[in-house]
């Protein structure tokens, strides 16, 4: 049971650096990244290659593919979603899940559906023993991570000037651009640090799940319900919602499994009946 | 009549989708005046507002504000070359302490840089000033309260606070009694004489009792289009001004 909490923890983790990352960029843009799990998927397969074929190991992947994304994200941002920004909001849907489809297929082309093998670091390939029960180091280390990266996003966006900035930007873009502050200069940045974080969660992925084309796509869905859950925009919602769905469901899993799948679901439509706004989200009032 | 204008449109035009919601403004807002923008509903008055604030592109047309050419500038740009505006509908960050607004438009000028990783504390040194502005729009008392908190009245007390916190050449409010009850109106009005002192105020404005009160100046639109402009007391009596507003219903002043 404890041990089914910890697992819990350890996949809301994962839920929590992506749901992280959408809210950021939902927040600073207001487009919805449908890419997002695409760029998730992206950072385990890159590991994989550059282990696979160039003997990248995980440390140097850990650092080098968030940061590659990240300037990938920020590419796309200055080419397209820029463009598309000012128009309807359906293009951006449209250019996000389209970028999902192409990224998908291309690595589909390259090496198939199947799941690609990624072993884990050998400093990490033991268990540790937790006190009431043992449990493999690298999912500690998993958990570790997300929860520093996280500390790390709380700790600029609260105590710096910039995190003041896209807080100011997140909540009323209006306001802040009248108060002369250059909102757009954080635009950019803000969108590649958001790739950054879903290449991170991938890289951390790579060697605790399958490393294949789909992984991205079978796990969006959940973070997209967790964000909802969360409060759209609050992006210490989306963190707290993140590691809440993440034990909810592992319990649930081992409870009632039939429902494991479902279960997310009932819990965002129970939520929203109950707050539309989220449980961190504010209803905008006049 | 003999200062030289401080904001200056020529031409300018707003079309949205064939619709031209503003259709060849000129406008010259005389420095040190208060300058009020009327009409009945749909005449343009807040798409000329957002043109001249940089919140709209204006299709054609030229705007200058203290003989330098803003057109086509973002609203950060605007503001920081001294125009400063407030909102007609509440834009307040609801968590945020009224301080902690002014503290926030009180750095803003101040180039953030690359040296965003300092401390937001910096921003205390900013603390006297803030509170001094909240004590000039009677807010002293409500400093540390969250801006949600705050009763309607006092909110949009904050924004103007807000605005002048910028510390502009230029003042554009948007409505400001807006939904206001007539004893927050009084004060309002008040606040407004009070804060004009050496600024330039450019005014959207329904209610004809602040306009008569406040205003030197009145251009009425009509129309996205220039009707009349002159001082209060001149344009309350002209025929093409009351068949404008009689023609709206909703204005009954």
């Amino acid at each position: 049971m404890l041990q089914q909490a910890f697992n819990g923890l350890v996949g809301g983790a994962f839920y929590a650096l992506l749901a992280l990352g959408l809210s950021v960029i939902f927040g600073m843009l207001g487009v919805v990244n449908f890419a997002h799990g695409a760029f998730y998927m992206l950072g385990a397969f890159t590991s994989y290659v550059l282990l696979d074929s160039y003997g990248v190991n995980f440390w140097a992947a850990l650092v080098v593919v968030p940061v590659a994304l990240g300037v990938v994200g920020i590419v796309l941002e200055r080419l397209f979603i820029r463009r598309l920004t000012p128009l309807d909001p359906l293009y951006n849907f449209l250019f996000t899940f389209g970028l999902t489809l192409i990224l998908q297929d291309l690595v589909k082309r390259e090496y198939g559906v199947q799941s690609q093998p990624y072993p884990r670091p050998s400093a990490l390939s033991g268990t540790l023993d937790l006190g009431l029960f043992t449990y493999p180091a690298y999912q500690v280390f998993v958990l570790g991570v997300s929860v520093l990266v996280c500390l790390l996003v709380w700790f600029v966006l609260v105590r710096t000037r910039v995190g003041m900035v896209v807080r100011a930007a997140t909540e009323r873009p209006e306001l802040t651009r009248a108060l002369g502050i250059d909102v757009g200069r954080w635009v950019t940045p803000v969108f590649g640090f958001g790739i950054a974080l879903a290449g991170l969660a991938g890289v951390l992925a790579a060697p605790m799940r399958a490393v294949n084309p789909l992984m991205g796509a079978d796990l969006i869905i959940v973070v997209f319900a967790v964000v909802v859950i969360g409060g759209l925009g609050s992006l210490f919602g989306s963190v707290a919602a993140g590691f809440t769905i993440g034990l909810v469901s592992a319990l649930g899993n081992y409870y009632v499994p039939a429902l494991s799948q479902t279960l997310v679901f009932i819990l965002m439509a129970a939520v929203l009946l109950w707050r539309p706004a989220g449980l961190f989200g504010r209803e905008e009032a006049l | 009549m003999t200062t030289a204008p401080i904001l200056t449109a020529r031409g300018l035009a707003k079309e949205f989708r064939g619709f031209r919601a503003v259709d060849g403004v000129d406008l010259d807002v005389a420095e040190g005046k208060v300058h009020a923008l009327v009409g009945p509903n749909g005449a343009g008055k807040t798409t000329l507002f957002n043109l001249l604030t940089g919140f709209l592109k204006p299709t054609t047309g030229r705007i200058t504000v203290g003989g330098r050419d803003l057109t086509g500038k973002n609203p950060e740009q605007v503001a920081r070359h001294g125009v400063a505006r407030s909102f007609q509908i509440t834009s307040l960050f609801p968590q945020m302490s009224a301080r902690g607004h002014l503290e926030l438009a009180l750095a803003s000028p101040t180039p953030l840089g690359w040296r965003f990783w300092r401390s937001d504390r910096l921003l205390a040194r900013y603390r006297d000033r803030a509170l001094e502005l909240l004590d000039q729009v009677g807010l002293a008392d409500h400093a540390e309260m969250p801006a949600g908190n705050l009763a309607y009245g006092r909110k949009r007390a904050l924004e103007l606070a807000l605005a002048l916190a910028l510390d502009p050449k230029v003042l554009l409010l948007d409505e400001p009694t807006a939904g206001m009850g007539l004893e927050d109106v009084d004060r309002t009005v008040r606040l407004i004489q009070q804060v004009r002192e050496g600024r330039t105020v450019v005014l959207v404005e329904h209610n004809m009792k602040v306009v008569s009160s406040l205003a030197d100046q009145v251009t009425v639109l009509q129309h996205g289009q220039v009707l009349v402009e002159g001082p209060y007391a001149e344009i309350r009596h002209d025929p093409r001004v009351i068949s404008a507003y009689l023609g709206d219903a909703d204005v009954a002043h």
